[in-house]
């Protein structure tokens, strides 16, 4: 503590800049969070190319070729309409992936600011914002999400806001609980002592060093938020237009024929499972690099 | 012990307070014109309308519709379908049965599983096995409940005929729905029913634990792996202690903590959970009440049903950190 403050200064600059490099080092070094990556890219490739990837129109169905097995032609069969598996899964991928992730968007914008106040304001804002929380907290996982599209009505902005409300309670506690534990540490007293203003504190000091744990949970989540999409498609509280293909409302379409067409479950359900396996591995690859102490 | 309990259901009020403000609101502000439109649908019609609007009581003022339903919630009232016309306390006491039997067989799947899967891990750090347990939690949170439903509804009930895929019991057999858990029941029928209630809750079980599953090993692993760093682990193997004994006393005795809180964690989302489960093998549940209530506009319903989940994801949620306390005597809430 007692270097020079032009030494002190030139190595923090270095770590700070460094901190986001070594991390990025140490994911593209860990297996499984590149194999997430890779799902990731896939779907992401798979949803933004569907036009030109895929053989048929998803919304036009030849009803003379309906439930058609795995075949050239269809590669992944076709539905009860006639309309290609395949391009729908492809077109399916643009609802599902988008919807999940910009639900999860949603919520991390929407916990942030409330876990910013809270963690940052204390006193009676933190005390009301908590119980409000709390309030959220009380109603478990997927039923509020349930219960808010069935007050929201259908519709995929209503499917982002519901399951985006759903985790902005986690999302809020997450940053509070980062915010407390570096209210009293020396760099913020300093600022403080320096005569920072509460805002600069919060967004310049604080925000920035307690954002790593929610990068990580928001990658985490995104595979829940899929799942949870297609949970609400499969239930019957998807988009709402029969014409888009959403993987989770293509499953309840098809649960008639789990005996005669089994691969009109399968296919939906593989790119489920492997889209919510990639942000899975990627969140865990992202925890272990940005905080090595972790890793085991 | 007493003063940590009573702090925590006075925390609980306020908290039971807002929800109840919240799912009032959720049925007075319902898109669509007014609660008594929101229910009836396209059955909407000016005098059945007036008629619901009457009868409910949603053309008086917002405080004193507020006050009538919390007054009739302390009282126990949570109101009536508008389906079949039966009180939701009513048909709840008839399907919980069902849901708590699913929960707990998801549960002693996920722990009789989970825990040595996560111990078998924790044994061999970084060996094949490892990997294989680390796969096989990687899949059990990544794939959803009704996608492994329909799976394992194809493979052992349509292709091997093994289990059966939907229901609590064989309609055939002749059981008398005495206290709704599928199983006390068919065991009073006598018979050997008593199979076919398990078998019929296997696959669900499997189904709706793979997520706690996944969880339980993960903390399992975690957990043995931290512990058996602690020096006073290595104190006793340097005694000379068995390793039998050092693993179920002074290991597992502290790796169960962190188990506990996630154990009461899961078991409130399983409730949640069972709403996809119960759909997927038609299960006679509160779950599957709550997705077809939403289907049927049947908003009273759904309205209560959420705040008695809530009611019971706060009371779990309590009794894991009263048991907490009791584990770990370090820990004194006081």
């Amino acid at each position: 503590m007692t270097t020079p403050t032009a030494v002190a200064i030139a190595p923090t600059a270095r770590a700070s800049r460094g901190l986001w490099h070594d991390a990025l080092r140490r994911l593209l070094r860990n297996g499984p969070a590149l194999i997430g990556l890779f799902f990731i890219t896939v779907f992401v490739l798979g949803a933004l190319l569907a036009p030109y990837l895929s053989p048929y129109d998803p919304t036009i169905g030849v009803l003379s070729d309906h439930l058609q097995g795995p075949s050239l032609t269809h590669l992944m069969g076709t539905d009860k309409q006639g309309m290609d598996e395949f391009s729908r899964v492809l077109y399916g991928a643009r609802i599902s992936l988008t919807v999940g992730v910009v639900a999860v968007m949603f919520g991390l914008i929407g916990g942030t600011i409330v876990g910013a106040l809270a963690g940052g304001a204390g006193g009676v804002v933190d005390g009301v914002l908590m119980r409000v929380i709390d309030v959220l907290l009380a109603v478990p996982g997927i039923l509020l999400a349930i219960g808010l599209v069935a007050w929201l009505g259908h519709g995929e902005i209503q499917i982002m806001l519901a399951v985006g409300i759903s985790y902005s309670p986690m999302f809020a506690r997450l940053l509070r609980g980062s915010l407390l534990a570096i209210r009293e540490s020396d760099y913020v007293i300093a600022a403080r002592s320096m005569g920072a203003s509460p805002i600069r504190i919060l967004t310049r000091h604080m925000l920035p060093n307690a954002l790593t744990p929610l990068i990580v949970q928001a990658t985490l989540a995104a595979a829940t938020a899929i799942i949870d999409v297609a949970g609400l498609g499969f239930l019957g509280l998807g988009p709402g237009d029969p014409r888009i293909a959403e993987w989770g409302e293509m499953l309840t379409d098809s649960r008639s024929f789990l005996q005669s067409a089994p691969y009109l479950i399968f296919f939906p359900g593989v790119v489920i499972v492997l889209s919510a396996v990639g942000f899975n591995l990627l969140g865990d690859g992202l925890r272990e690099a940005l905080d090595p102490r972790l890793k085991r | 012990m007493a003063r940590f309990i009573i702090r925590r259901l006075l925390v609980a009020i306020p908290v039971l307070f807002g929800l109840s403000v919240i799912l009032f609101l959720f049925l007075r502000l319902l898109p669509g014109g007014g609660p008594a439109e929101a229910i009836l649908g396209q059955h909407a019609t000016p005098q059945l309308v007036a008629q619901i609007s009457a009868t409910e009581g949603f053309d008086k003022p917002l405080y004193e519709q507020y006050l009538t339903y919390i007054g009739r919630l302390l009282h126990g009232d949570m109101g009536s379908s508008f389906i079949d016309g039966r009180q939701v306390a009513d048909t709840f006491l008839i399907r919980f049965p069902g849901t708590l039997e699913l929960t707990m067989g998801a549960m002693i799947f996920a722990i009789g599983l989970g825990i040595p899967l996560g111990r078998l891990a924790a044994r061999h750090p970084n060996s094949w096995i490892d990997a294989v347990v680390t796969v096989i939690s990687l899949f059990g949170i990544s794939i959803p409940v009704f996608v492994l439903g329909y799976t394992l509804a194809f493979v052992f009930g349509v292709q091997l005929h093994w289990l059966p895929t939907f229901g609590q019991l064989d309609p055939r057999l002749d059981v008398d729905p005495v206290t709704h858990f599928a199983i006390i029941d068919a065991l009073l029928a006598g018979h050997w029913y008593v199979i076919d209630a398990v078998s019929h809750l296997i696959l669900p079980s499997i189904a709706l634990g793979s997520i706690p599953l996944a969880v339980f090993t993960r903390i399992t692993r975690a957990s043995v792996i931290d512990v058996s760093n602690e020096d006073y682990v290595r104190t006793a193997r340097a005694k000379g202690l068995t390793d039998r004994r050092v693993n179920d006393r002074h290991i597992m005795r502290n790796a169960w903590l962190p188990l506990t809180t996630v154990i009461g964690l899961e078991t409130g989302a399983l409730l949640a959970g069972a709403v996809l489960t119960e759909t997927v093998f038609t299960w006679n549940g509160v779950g599957s009440w709550v997705v077809t209530s939403i289907q049927n506009h049947d908003f009273i319903v759904v309205q209560s049903l959420v705040l008695i989940f809530a009611v019971i994801f706060m009371t779990v949620n309590l009794i894991v950190d009263v048991g907490y306390a009791f584990l770990n005597p370090r820990i004194r809430y006081s």
